[in-house]
């Protein structure tokens, strides 16, 4: 049996949906693309103001042609990333500006050195499905923010890739990225390495880019991940359940404009929602309710038979101490619990103002521990326990026995070594320890075989870019000599 | 007795704009001074909110109703102040809004409503700001402070901009510019010259404190 834990009873769910729809019909939804009002009008939604009505019926419709699975491909075409059921997949928190120093314990700007670092080690932990792009980089100029973190995450790993555009123009240029490392935009298009999260502002607020990207994602055939937030008590009701009604219905009004844009497209029901901490006006990403509330959020979306993605296994400690450990390892079992797709936010802290890669490393024993977990508990041979103990007798000796030798390494995960089980009283702090596993996975990386083509398409589109804003090299990247400057 | 101070008080702490306003017509009515009516009355109330506050018996919602209680009796007695040509004395005035291209206000607003129960003058100048927005109200209002709320690191930029034209108004050595939200940190204040950071609202309001005593140290040297 996997198992699995549910909030909302049958009810309860049924109302969620309904208040959903009712709120899109009623209240309505921002939404600022001029293109997404001209969709959303053709199909019969009432636009006025800024706010479209959208009747039940047309969303409705929208939802029929939303594909309920798809796969995300690694660089060799294989499909390593299942959106879709009960499948769990983890990868690390995105765009953060700030980086824990290894060296110091204290927080500064993440430069591009950190994001290969943190590619790196992503990319030698098996728990981590998908990378990241998980540091913006601040000594690139911030135009070219978005897109460079996709630049060194293609040219550093082979595992598909969560990321996302911060404006419409760079959007296009990641897509060339990934067409030029896809082999062209048809292949991308069959075999997406790359998912893009879209945000809509809470409440139920479309904005001019985020509308605009969710047109351009499908018409690209680029797989969306909604990534709604609505934080309880601030920027939606203060109910955990109001706070999924409106996490409902922004997603909702996102995938009939994204339906609507392309038909079939690829579009994932997800989200970062959170409480809103009434005693410091903070949003606690590690709050049990946080995670209650993706818990609940992906329900919603499993129901209607979606692809779903939640905002987890993240901290709000500062440094890496017991209420990291405690934070992220609780909600990292609740996700995989909950069988989220993709669960984002490992490695963050401070209310994800800041990325650690040891808190990566830590983390990735959290989700090993996690996705044993959903391994659940099974029987392995006809009898449980009986044949062993007719083998042994009443006294047995059974780390003797042939089955437990057969049987041992399905049933134990066996955690690296930052966790500490060796009964050695000098053993190191575990921030030591996490330093150095991040240090041997690093010294154990290998980059990936790049076809000298594909590279140059790369570096060609990245170059255009890079000189359009003042820069005539590429921080972290060692050009191929066939690329002239 | 005149006025019934005590239920004043009372009012605010339970955060009843209705029961405030109309102890202050009430008040009033009795012949009151408005200045004994807020400060023996009502601003005793938000005090005792902002203590329990800080020893967490009370909550945002809490204090945002109060505040709202507040807002209630002072609208009924500064008509009032006016008139007697009396003034309450502010503990500072500051001009709040999000930048150019942003807009998200719950943090700001947030800040200008516990600055505001705190005895600050707001002027709350909504979101999508242009920096010249800033100092021209700065200029009008002799701010002492200006606060620059962005919630995107695309918009965050927009901070840096305001404290560029508070420069060029010649405004920067009388204003003190303080900045916030999600993705801004000491250390982005420091860059750009603003004077302080505040991590949630709260802060804020003990950082807009402290840089105003800190100036009015130096200027009484």
């Amino acid at each position: 049996m996997r198992p699995k834990l549910e909030l909302l009873d049958r009810d309860l769910l049924a109302r969620i949906l309904d208040e959903a729809f009712e709120i899109l019909e009623v209240i309505g939804t921002k939404v600022g693309a001029p293109e997404a009002l001209d969709l959303l009008a053709s199909a019969g939604a009432r636009i006025e103001g800024g706010v479209a009505r959208l009747p039940e019926a047309l969303v409705r419709r929208t939802l029929q042609s939303v594909p309920h699975e798809f796969f995300l491909y690694d660089r060799t075409g294989q499909p390593t990333v299942h959106y879709g059921g009960d499948d769990v997949h983890f990868d690390p928190g995105s765009s953060c500006l700030n980086i824990l120093d290894g060296e110091t314990g204290q927080p500064r700007p993440a430069m591009t050195a950190d994001l290969v670092r943190m590619v790196q080690v992503t990319e030698m932990l098996p728990q981590y499905a998908a990378q990241a792009t998980a540091l913006v980089c601040n000594d690139v100029p911030s135009e070219m923010g978005d897109w460079y973190r996709l630049l060194l995450v293609l040219w550093y790993s082979d595992k598909p890739i969560v990321t996302g555009a911060f404006s419409v123009p760079t959007l296009r240029t990641m897509f060339d990225l990934l067409a030029a490392d896809s082999g062209g935009m048809a292949v991308l298009q069959e075999k997406p390495r790359a998912i893009f999260d879209v945000c809509p502002s809470p409440p139920l607020n479309w904005s001019a880019f985020a509308s605009q990207n969710m047109i351009e994602l499908a018409r690209a055939g680029v797989p969306a991940e909604i990534v709604s937030m609505p934080l309880a008590g601030a920027t939606a009701p203060v109910t955990l359940a109001g706070a999924v009604v409106q996490h409902a219905a922004e997603c909702l009004a996102g995938i009939c404009i994204h339906q609507l844009a392309k038909a079939g497209a690829p579009v994932v029901w997800g989200g970062a929602p959170a409480i809103f901490d009434m005693s410091t006006g903070n949003t606690p990403m590690g709050a049990i309710e946080t995670a209650m509330l993706d818990m609940g959020c992906a329900q919603v979306g499993k129901s209607l038979g979606l692809p779903t993605h939640g905002y987890l296994v993240a901290s709000d400690a500062r440094q890496i101490d017991a209420q990291a450990g405690l934070e992220s390892g609780s909600s990292a079992l609740l996700g995989a619990l909950a069988g989220i797709n993709m669960i984002s936010g490992a490695g963050m802290l401070d209310f994800l103002a800041c990325h650690s890669i040891e808190k990566l490393v830590i983390d990735a024993d959290a989700i090993a521990g996690a996705q044993r977990l959903i391994g659940g508990i099974e029987p392995r041979s006809e009898k449980l326990a009986l044949d062993m103990f007719t083998q042994t007798g009443i006294h047995g000796d059974f780390l003797k026995l042939k089955e437990t030798r057969a049987l041992f390494r399905k049933e134990q995960h066996f955690p690296s070594a930052v966790i500490d089980r060796s009964g050695d009283s000098n053993v190191s702090g575990i921030l030591t320890r996490a330093r150095q596993r991040a240090d041997e996975l690093v010294a154990g990386y290998q980059r990936p075989a790049i076809s000298p083509e594909v590279e140059t398409a790369l570096v060609t589109v990245a170059l255009r870019q890079a000189k359009a804003s003042g820069l005539d090299s590429l921080p972290g990247i060692e050009l191929p000599a066939v690329v002239s400057r | 007795m005149l006025g019934d101070f005590a239920a004043m008080r009372q009012s605010i702490f339970d955060g009843a704009p209705e029961s405030a306003a109309s102890l202050a017509k009430q008040a009033l009515v009795a012949g009151v001074p408005p200045l004994e009516a807020i400060d023996q009355g009502f601003a005793p109330g938000m005090a005792d909110v902002g203590e329990q506050y800080a020893q967490h018996n009370m909550f945002l919602p809490d204090m945002l109703a109060s505040a709202e209680a507040m807002k209630a009796a002072m609208s009924v007695l500064e008509p009032e102040l006016k008139r007697h040509g009396e003034q309450r004395a502010t503990a500072g005035t500051v001009v709040l809004g999000t930048t150019k291209g942003d807009i998200h206000e719950i943090g700001k607003t947030l800040v200008g409503t516990l600055l505001t129960a705190n005895g600050f003058k707001v002027h709350d100048l909504g979101v999508d700001v242009a920096s010249e927005e800033f100092a021209a109200k700065a200029r009008e209002l002799k701010a002492d402070i200006v606060g620059v709320s962005a919630l995107l690191t695309t918009t965050m930029r927009g901070q840096k901009a305001v404290v560029e034209a508070l420069e060029r108004a010649g405004l920067r050595s009388s204003v003190k510019v303080i900045v916030g939200g999600a993705p801004v940190t000491r250390r982005w204040a420091e860059e750009i010259g603003a004077d302080g950071y505040a991590k949630d609202a709260v802060s804020a309001v003990t950082l807009v404190k402290d840089l105003l005593e800190h100036r009015f140290a130096l200027d009484s040297r």
